[in-house]
């Protein structure tokens, strides 16, 4: 059985592209796309710790389950306030969103 | 015995003065209506007065009529003010508002009313053709003048006369300076304006020392002597009651002031009389009164005639009591008296001498007024009360009559000049007032010329008809009675008299004319030689009221009519019985014929002078005068004894030099000024520190305060850039260094 510090270290190397997308993206979809990265490897995490340390259990199947849900929602309202932003200023870059800007 | 109405007459050309200074000045019809409607209502009133009193027996003696207000009350004592009508002021209401009355009438014809206004003709200067621009306000002056006038003459008191003096004393100003644009080519001319100015200040040295005497008698009225004497009249200053007093007489003529060796009654006489001879123009304060003729002619006859020099003599023969204090027939002159005889007779020759090199009609006119009144004051130097009087009546009537009739020939000059210029072209540049240019006018202006004559003649004394005769043989007989020096003194001054207004009438009205303007000059409108008519009666009459009793022929003709003496003894009534008998009154038993004589031979003998001298002088007006024979004496007096340049650098000079460096380059600029400008300078200091002050103290703080804040907003901005990566990557940072803590801890097994 493959063990869990491998799932561990595929979770953390996938949280660290996520974030770095996030970061280092100018693109406000990228930036939505390493969010979902981010969450994604929580995912790993969430199901890989379930199955080595309480397989009984069902709260980790049911927590990943919720996550997906909610990742879906946060998905479809940062794609639409990002097409909203793009209607109104024909453009999708980070920086130029700064109306409440001092 | 009161007459409720006496003191009424003045009011009538104030009333005039109001009405048109405030409502009637636009129309020059109802302004000359009102004023000469005023002036004879006056007129009136004074008469009716007047005969009243002829009509009442021993007027004076037991009877006046007065009556006065409570004026001011001062402490125990009250200044009251009144009027007064006693023979002295009978006498004056009887010629001044006739007088006035004339000149008023004269002053129609003389500014041309009727005729339209000439577009030329601005304010302030003579017209030429036109009818006067200030009209209105002519009239107007004329008639506070003549308010003037006769408040002086009813007053009952001292303050009460002064103060219609000092009224005449500003008309005259404005009057003299009537027509103050006037401008001359010749710079040395003195125009109307200076002329304004020169009476102004002139007359008011004499008016400051008046005022001084009527302050000290007012203190020697207060003490408490006095007001034994005095009782409840303490304090009034009211001629009855001070001046014909005997009691008080006595005590003002004993009691020594703070002068030594003059008795209050001397020091305050010698204080009034000061303001005579300011007022009437004599030496040394004469300068005045011939710049004075830059005014117009009816404002010469006013002031010369009727009014202000008048008043002079007037108001010294109601201060005779106060001179004469302590004075019996016989006495040695009191200092008042000694001082007014020796100015009058100077004055009389010195005004003489100068009289008879002047050239200008009306300057001749104006030195033989100074000459005349100092025969008047003379007269009443040494006593000679009566004389002082009728001399005043008689010439004031010739006097107004030779002033207006020397207007009109200069308003016959005037048209002349205007009709030679309109008719060949030819610009003949003369003085219409200078009697070189005149000649032959006897033909051209018959009504001027018979008025004028009559006047002349009165004023050389022509023997018996005229009244100048019978009043200056009446002055010269006192002289000869009281003081000998005095009598020959005037002698040759009533010489010198006939002599230049014999060259003044040969000057202008015989021989040919010598210009053309003089060739075209025609008679004057009735209004003008009306009033010269009515005068002229009265030159020649008023002198048949004093024929002495004594005179050979006529002396028994007049006894038998009742005239003989009979101003004089009208007069005479003023004064108290004592004086009468033992003061004034000549005791002459008989005819004294040296006085006479004299007389006879200066008036005969100064127009037969004048007529051989003068009869072919003047062909041309370029021929010299006949008395340049006396050489550098002659330009000597026709520059009036160089006495106007004395004072110019004597007075005018040094005080301008005051003015300049004194008063306004030092006091004003430099120590006001200086001064002003110091404390300002200081507080502009202070201020300036307080400013900084109040700058780093209380402004600056919170400036910085705030400033601070500023800055701290500022500098802590730039991490609010407004980026959610940037915010993400604090927070990851943040969590790295937690989570290396949280590891440390564990690995360090905390």
């Amino acid at each position: 059985m493959i063990p869990l510090s491998w799932y561990l270290t595929l979770a953390a190397a996938l949280f660290a592209i996520g974030l770095y997308g996030v970061l280092a993206r100018r693109n406000a979809v990228a930036i939505l796309m390493g969010v979902e990265l981010m969450i994604n490897a929580v995912i790993i995490n969430l199901v890989a710790f379930w199955r080595y340390l309480q397989p009984t259990g069902i709260s980790g199947q049911v927590f990943a389950v919720i996550v997906f849900a909610v990742a879906a929602a946060e998905a479809s309202v940062g794609l639409a306030l990002i097409i909203s932003i793009y209607r109104r200023r024909n453009s999708v870059v980070a920086e130029e969103m700064n109306l409440l800007k001092w | 015995m009161q007459i409720e109405y006496v003191w009424l007459i003045p009011v009538p050309p104030l009333l005039s003065f109001f009405i048109i200074w405030l409502l009637t000045h636009r129309s020059k019809t109802l302004s000359h209506t009102v004023a000469v409607g005023s002036i004879a209502l006056s007129w009136v009133l004074s008469w009716v007065t007047v005969f009243n009193a002829i009509g009442v027996e021993h007027f004076g003696e037991d009877v006046i009529f007065a009556g006065s207000v409570p004026w001011l009350p001062t402490g125990d004592t009250v200044l009251r003010m009144g009027v007064l009508v006693d023979p002295l002021t009978a006498v004056m209401l009887f010629f001044v508002p006739l007088a006035c009355l004339m000149i008023f009438v004269y002053s129609v014809g003389y500014s041309n009313y009727g005729k339209p206004e000439d577009s030329h003709d601005l304010p302030g200067n003579p017209p030429h053709n036109g009818v006067e621009p200030m009209y209105s306000r002519f009239f107007c002056y004329l008639s506070l003048f003549a308010f003037g006038m006769l408040t002086l003459v009813v007053a009952d008191n001292l303050l009460l006369m002064f103060i219609g003096w000092e009224i005449m004393g500003f008309c005259s100003y404005a009057l003299i300076g009537f027509w103050y644009g006037r401008n001359y080519d010749d710079p040395k001319k003195i125009t109307p304006r200076q002329a304004a100015v020169k009476a102004f200040m002139t007359t008011r040295v004499g008016d400051v020392v008046m005022m001084l005497g009527i302050v000290y008698l007012y203190f020697a009225t207060t003490t408490e002597q006095a007001k034994e004497i005095l009782g409840a009249n303490a304090g009034t200053l009211s001629f009855r009651a001070m001046f014909y007093n005997e009691e008080f007489l006595q005590y003002i003529a004993a009691e020594p002031s703070f002068v030594a060796g003059l008795s209050i009654a001397a020091l305050t006489g010698i204080l009034l009389l000061v303001g005579t001879v300011g007022k009437s123009a004599q030496f040394p304060l004469h300068v005045w009164l011939p710049d004075a003729m830059e005014g117009p002619t009816p404002v010469s006859a006013m002031i010369h005639a009727a009014a202000m020099v008048s008043a002079g003599v007037y108001a010294m023969i109601r201060l005779f009591p106060v001179l004469s204090a302590g004075w019996h027939e016989g006495d040695p002159l009191t200092p008042p008296m000694l001082v007014l005889g020796t100015i009058g007779a100077f004055t009389a020759l010195f005004a003489a001498t100068i009289a008879f090199t002047q050239n200008d009609v009306k300057k001749v006119l104006a030195y033989s007024t100074i000459s005349q009144l100092g025969f008047m004051l003379a007269a009443l130097g040494i006593g000679g009360y009566v004389a002082a009087a009728f001399h005043l009546m008689t010439h004031a009537f010739f006097k107004a009559l030779l002033f207006l009739g020397s207007g009109s020939i200069i308003h016959g000059m005037e048209h002349g000049m205007a009709h030679a210029e309109h008719g060949s072209h030819s610009h003949e540049h003369i003085d219409p007032q200078d009697m070189r240019f005149m000649g032959g006018l006897r033909s051209k202006m018959p009504w001027t010329f018979w008025t004028f004559l009559i006047g002349g003649m009165a004023l050389s004394g022509f023997p018996l008809i005229t009244a100048g005769f019978w009043s200056k043989d009446e002055i010269l007989l006192d002289g000869w009675l009281h003081a000998q020096p005095v009598f020959w003194t005037l002698f040759i001054a009533a010489t010198l008299t006939a002599f230049y207004t014999t060259r003044q009438l040969i000057m202008v009205f015989f021989g040919q004319p010598r210009t053309q303007a003089a060739e075209h000059a025609h008679e004057s409108v009735w209004t003008m030689t009306a009033p010269l008519v009515i005068l002229s009666f009265f030159a020649i009459t008023t002198g048949w009221l004093n024929i002495p009793t004594e005179f050979p022929g006529l002396g028994s003709i007049a006894h038998n009519l009742g005239i003989d003496h009979w101003l004089g003894h009208f007069v005479m009534g003023t004064l108290l019985p004592e004086e009468v008998v033992e003061g004034v009154e000549p005791a002459v038993e008989g005819f004294i014929w040296q006085p006479l004589a004299a007389s006879i031979i200066a008036a005969l003998g100064g127009i037969a002078l004048g007529y051989l001298v003068y009869r072919n002088a003047y062909k041309t007006a370029d021929d010299k005068d006949p008395m340049e024979f006396l050489g550098p004496m002659h330009t000597f007096l026709q520059n009036k004894y160089y006495l106007d340049e004395l004072y110019h650098n004597l007075f005018v000079r040094p005080a301008q030099w005051f003015s300049e460096t004194v008063a306004y380059k030092f006091l004003d600029k430099s120590l006001i000024d200086g001064t002003l400008h110091t404390v300002g300078r200081t507080a502009v200091t202070v201020g300036n520190f307080f400013k900084r002050a109040e700058k780093y103290t209380i402004d600056n703080p919170p400036i910085y305060l705030s400033d601070g804040f500023k800055w701290v907003g500022k500098s802590f901005r730039v991490i609010q850039t407004g980026r959610v990566q940037n915010y993400l990557l604090i927070g990851m940072l943040i969590a790295v260094l937690f989570g290396a803590v949280y590891l440390y801890q564990i690995w360090a097994g905390v």
